[in-house]
């Protein structure tokens, strides 16, 4: 077997040091009754050449994003990434590194770490980030816990703009910890909705930006309303791209942001791997969750990096951890970081004005047809259009065509079938608009 | 100064009719904690029984929990911290005070160690 | 206070310079690397993009006018900055990665080439299903090869991580005691010896923690547990317990048949921690051993790569009595093809039918891990997993038995994929386990985990893999007999100096975590 140094030779030698006659000498501590005496029903060994035609072969039964014209978002957005961030995340220092426990000899990821957590910060417009979540879903259910847990309150408002799974799994962090979520129902053009009814048990507002339908929030009223009150503003997003051509949610006030870094280094990956982006004031970062980086010096008074703060991580605290994430994303904020330094920001801001030209074109080209309404009056790459017959049956007949034409709404809530919600980037091209526009039409007649 | 089985310190004085004690950690457990980095006290006001976790003092590899000695309210915390955590190493049973409380039964005390005693204890726990 | 035994020095020593400094800071092929923020601009960018004609801005009020600050880099600066860092870390393509309980096996290249197919990586976890049939049949045989190698009837790939999947398992327990109405089970069993992920989970699914101690030979104490259960049958408020097997101590827990009954009998789960399933793949099925759920880590048993610290990936086993409460989503085989179940509320179709916990993640999972899981799991087939999991059992016997002259193994015995030794041998000579584990570094390798577990003073839990060769695994015995010796024969200044040769020495965490700096600032 390719990928086992040892042969029997050695492992006769091996036995023989440990003073047992054979291998199953090794397993003695299993009861009988769970000893397998024969192999596991399963295929026998495959060499490289065969793995690689059977799992060509399965990817082939997919139709990848990049086949043909393809318009979808909602929570993962496809960009061009260079060719350079995929080979050095492939460099085997970075990919087959354990988490940086040794700081003498892991300033490669630290020092990446700590300039993953800068970046984030200046985007986000926040004092300071940690090194990544699972993704963005998680990274909003552990700011509503850290809210929860800043504030001593057990309620927290989830407005109707909030990506419905981010809902679903703030949702679902929550069940079992007697804390209220109000969750409001998804709708576009409500999110104004949560400014009515908040209390001081309220401990945070969590409002998206740009919403899952598109829509750009001004997130200042929605600071000051929660700040009224005594809570905190927790702004989400989805598309950190967007940040390149809006403002910050640091800058309108909020107090902890969280998202997706997907589109920034990361592939669409079926939904994952992906990676969580987590900021804050400086003053909470505490109760921040998750690893974080931070500067020191070493022995001989040289700059360098540790991971710090490990007293709130679950490896010390146990039960009493802010949370029991071990893992971070890793490579994923590996690869953000580096498609983050090969744009800097004027090339974030190109790439967010050209994604927004797009989004802007694709509109004009869409609207133009008979029975579809533009309902995002703002958007940034992302709108959604409401049309003259039910959107599931509308993107079924486009897949026909040849053309992924965004997401039906009501894959992702209740009702609203008649929403369809459409991206465009940088990797769409004129005809692709346009056959996604004769596809629509189509559709639709 | 008395000290409990969980190597905590407790100072009273009389302030008017009531009791105030200061609570901190012993020498001993100061130096089983490393160097200190942080210290969550707790809020002025704020109540607490007997036992249960009134702080929390963490150095670069643990975190351990300050229990309240005695029931009562806390009076005062240690603002000292917030700039110097490092206190807690180079003078635990001074400067390194954690909280002064209201204690609301000076009974509570009863039986709790005297220095002496504190150090049979400890040379009997090794 | 709760007491810390287990503290040691975090700040090092000030030492003398004696090295010649070069004018440039470099040292040959040891380069020092500045920060992006000091050596890109904001102006600069490795990036072309093509001019477009404008058009009118439907962003409103919102258009960014303020600085952002981030930093660009052309493509060839870009390169040589991130190829230096690389060059600072450690890895396992360079030498012995021993790190207990973390399974730094080799991570198999096909692996990589396999999940960067398009037909997988660049598909969009919301394109319609009739669209990524490929992928879902991919997450299905997956679903398959792990429910066989376990003996478990289900399983819940969208955990992105170990903690993840523990989570996953402890709510399917917490959802199926709700369902049946056992409100008062609110107590979960954890051995002294868990990892810290299990009591962080527990309380996550609102349960309490209470800890059963180790007997003398580095396994769940039966006389202990039994007496918890004992006054559980009274309240009956034990809701299961969280017990790794092997445990960390790298022990299998030979009585855990009838812990399982036990467990069982005070109506409780048992959540069994996979962190080292790679013990047992072939040769023992946790579905034998009467476990409810169990999360797989598939960076550790199944070589997708660790990644500097993730991403990870957490598939959960359940048991028939948990499967009804799986996250969503997943997939089931129809007659027409693969569907994916993604409404927890959906009660139309799919095993969980209205009785789902939740959802964990916005998507499906890890599928990049999945996807080189399989890649993996194909090549070894199922004689070569069971082969792997003997060599490194093996492998972790013969350092164990090589190593027992001058270190100090913790239990003795047999031990699983990794062995445990403790800092007796160094008792009286100064140096420190962490002293012992710099010193490693020096010599070309990755310590071992330390301090881990709890329950053995100065742990060195070793875990080789069976990655290593018999020569590689020569060396390194070599290698730690000899330091051992250094340290017993007195050469403490030595030990405490480590490391001299790597990229820093040892590094200020008292500092670091004092005055937090966790981000570069201009004026700083």
């Amino acid at each position: 077997m390719r990928y086992l140094p040892l042969n029997e030779n050695d492992r006769a030698a091996m036995l023989d040091v440990v003073g047992v006659d054979t291998v199953d000498d090794l397993f003695v501590d299993v009861p009988e009754a769970a000893r397998l005496d024969k192999l596991i029903d399963l295929p026998t060994h495959m060499t490289e050449a065969e793995v690689d035609a059977r799992l060509t072969a399965m990817a082939g039964k997919s139709r990848a994003a990049g086949d043909g014209p393809f318009f979808m978002g909602a929570g993962a957005y496809r960009h061009h990434i260079p060719a350079s961030v995929d080979h050095l995340i492939q460099r085997s220092e970075f990919l087959t590194a354990y988490t940086p426990y040794q700081p003498e000899i892991s300033q490669g990821t630290l020092q990446v770490l700590f300039e993953f957590q800068t970046q984030v910060a200046m985007l986000t417009g926040m004092d300071v980030a940690n090194a990544s979540m699972y993704d963005g879903s998680t990274a909003c259910g552990e700011a509503v816990l850290m809210a929860c847990r800043v504030k001593r309150r057990k309620k927290c408002v989830l407005a109707p703009g909030l990506h419905p799974h981010y809902a679903a799994v703030t949702e679902n962090l929550c069940q079992y910890l007697d804390i209220d979520l109000d969750i409001h129902a998804p709708a576009p053009g409500k999110d104004v909705d949560v400014l009515d009814g908040l209390d001081k048990d309220v401990a945070a507002i969590v409002v998206q930006s740009p919403n899952v339908f598109g829509e750009i929030i001004d997130l200042e009223p929605y600071a000051e309303a929660a700040h009224a009150v005594g809570a905190l503003l927790i702004a989400v997003f989805t598309e950190p791209v967007a940040f390149g051509a809006i403002k910050s949610p640091g800058e309108m006030g909020a107090d902890i942001v969280v998202g997706e870094g997907q589109a920034i280094g990361v592939g669409l990956n079926f939904g994952g791997p992906y990676v969580g982006l987590f900021a804050c004031r400086q003053k909470l970062v505490r109760q921040m969750p998750g690893r974080v980086c931070g500067e020191t010096v070493d022995a001989e008074g040289k700059r360098g990096y540790v991971l710090t703060l490990s007293t709130r991580e679950q490896h010390i605290r146990r039960e009493k951890a802010t949370s029991n994430i071990c893992t971070n994303s890793g490579l994923c904020t590996v690869a953000f970081s580096i498609h983050m330094t090969l744009l800097g920001e004027a090339g974030l801001r190109q790439l967010a004005a050209i994604n927004h030209k797009k989004a802007c074109i694709l509109a004009d080209k869409l609207t133009a047809i008979n029975g579809v309404e533009l309902v995002t009056e703002t958007f940034f790459n992302e709108f959604t259009l409401r049309l003259s017959k039910p959107a599931t049956g509308v993107v079924g007949d486009m897949v026909e065509a040849g053309v992924l034409g965004g997401l039906h709404a009501s894959r992702l809530m209740d009702g609203h079938d008649d929403l369809l919600i459409v991206c465009a980037t940088e990797t769409n091209s004129e005809a692709d608009m346009d056959a996604f526009a004769d596809a629509l039409k189509g559709a639709l007649s | 100064m008395k000290y409990t089985e969980d190597h905590e310190w407790i100072q009273l004085a009389k302030d008017g009719d009531s009791d105030i004690a200061t609570i901190g950690v012993s020498a001993h457990a100061a130096e089983q904690l490393g160097d200190v980095v942080y210290v969550e006290l707790p809020e002025v006001g704020a109540e607490f029984d007997k036992g249960d976790d009134a702080a929390v003092v963490e150095s670069v590899k643990a975190a351990s929990e300050i229990y309240a000695p005695l029931g009562g309210g806390i009076t005062a915390v240690n603002e000292a911290w917030e700039d110097a955590p490092e206190t807690v190493n180079a003078a635990p049973e001074t400067d390194g005070w954690f909280f002064k409380m209201k204690i609301t039964d000076s009974g509570e005390l009863d039986g709790m160690m005297d220095a002496d005693a504190y150090k049979t204890f400890l040379d009997s726990d090794d | 206070m709760s007491m810390n035994t287990q503290g040691r020095q975090t700040t090092p020593d000030a030492i003398t310079v004696s090295e010649h400094e070069t004018v440039s800071g470099n040292k040959g092929l040891a380069q020092s690397e500045k920060l992006i923020f000091e050596i890109g601009t904001p102006r600069r960018s490795g990036v072309d993009f093509p001019k477009l004609k404008g058009t009118k801005s439907r962003l409103g009020h919102m258009a960014r006018t303020g600085k952002i600050g981030l930093p660009g880099l052309s493509e060839p600066e870009a390169m040589r900055h991130y190829v230096r860092l690389s060059q600072k870390n450690y890895a396992i393509d360079m030498g012995v990665y021993p790190l207990g309980s973390c399974t730094m096996k080799h991570n198999p290249r096909l692996n990589e080439k396999m999940a960067r197919l398009p037909g997988f990586a660049d598909l969009h976890p919301l394109q319609p299903r009739g669209t990524v049939q490929g992928a879902l049949e991919l997450m299905d045989e997956l679903s398959h090869w792990i429910c066989t190698l376990t003996g478990m009837p289900v399983v819940a790939l969208s955990p992105k991580a170990g903690a993840h999947g523990e989570l996953c398992g402890m709510m399917a327990i917490r959802a199926a005691l709700d369902a049946k109405g056992a409100a008062h089970k609110r107590r979960v069993l954890v051995p002294e010896s868990a990892h810290g992920t299990n009591p962080a989970t527990a309380v996550l699914c609102g349960f309490s923690i209470d800890s059963i101690p180790a007997n003398d030979a580095g396994r769940v104490d039966m006389a202990a547990l039994r007496a918890k259960l004992g006054d559980a049958k009274e309240k009956n408020d034990v809701a299961g317990i969280m017990l790794t097997n092997p445990n960390t101590c790298g022990l299998f827990e030979n009585d855990i048949i009838e812990i399982a009954e036990l467990i069982h009998g005070a109506q409780g789960y048992f959540y069994c921690d996979g962190a080292n399933f790679n013990a047992l793949v072939g040769r023992v099925r946790p579905g034998d051993l009467g476990i409810d759920a169990m999360h797989l880590n598939l960076h550790k048993t199944f070589s997708t790569p660790h990644g500097g610290g993730g991403p990870g990936s957490g598939p959960t086993v359940l048991s028939e009595a948990l499967a009804p409460f799986a996250p969503v989503p997943y997939v089931e085989k129809h007659k027409d093809g693969w569907r994916l179940v993604e409404n927890a509320d959906d009660k139309s179709f799919g095993r969980t039918s209205g009785t789902s916990f939740g959802r964990m993640t916005a998507f499906h999972g890890q599928m990049g891990m999945f996807t080189r899981a399989l890649a993996y799991m194909l090549s070894h087939g199922s004689d070569g997993l069971k082969q792997a999991t003997e060599d490194a059992v093996l492998n972790a016997n013969y350092v164990q038995a090589s190593l027992s002259g001058e270190m100090s193994p913790a239990f003795g015995g047999i031990c699983m994929h990794e062995a445990l030794f403790s800092d007796e041998f160094l008792e009286g000579t100064g140096v420190e386990t962490l002293d012992f584990a710099k010193a490693m570094i020096d010599e070309d390798y990755h310590p071992m985990t330390m301090y881990f577990p709890l329950v053995v003073k100065g742990a060195m839990l070793i875990e080789p893999t069976e990655s290593e060769s018999k020569a590689e695994l020569d060396r390194f015995i070599d290698v730690m007999n000899s330091l051992a010796k250094r340290a017993k024969a007195g050469d403490a200044e030595f030990f405490k100096a480590a490391p001299i040769y790597a990229p820093l020495r040892r590094l200020d965490e008292t500092k670091a975590a004092r005055t937090p700096v966790l981000r570069w600032r201009q004026d700083i």
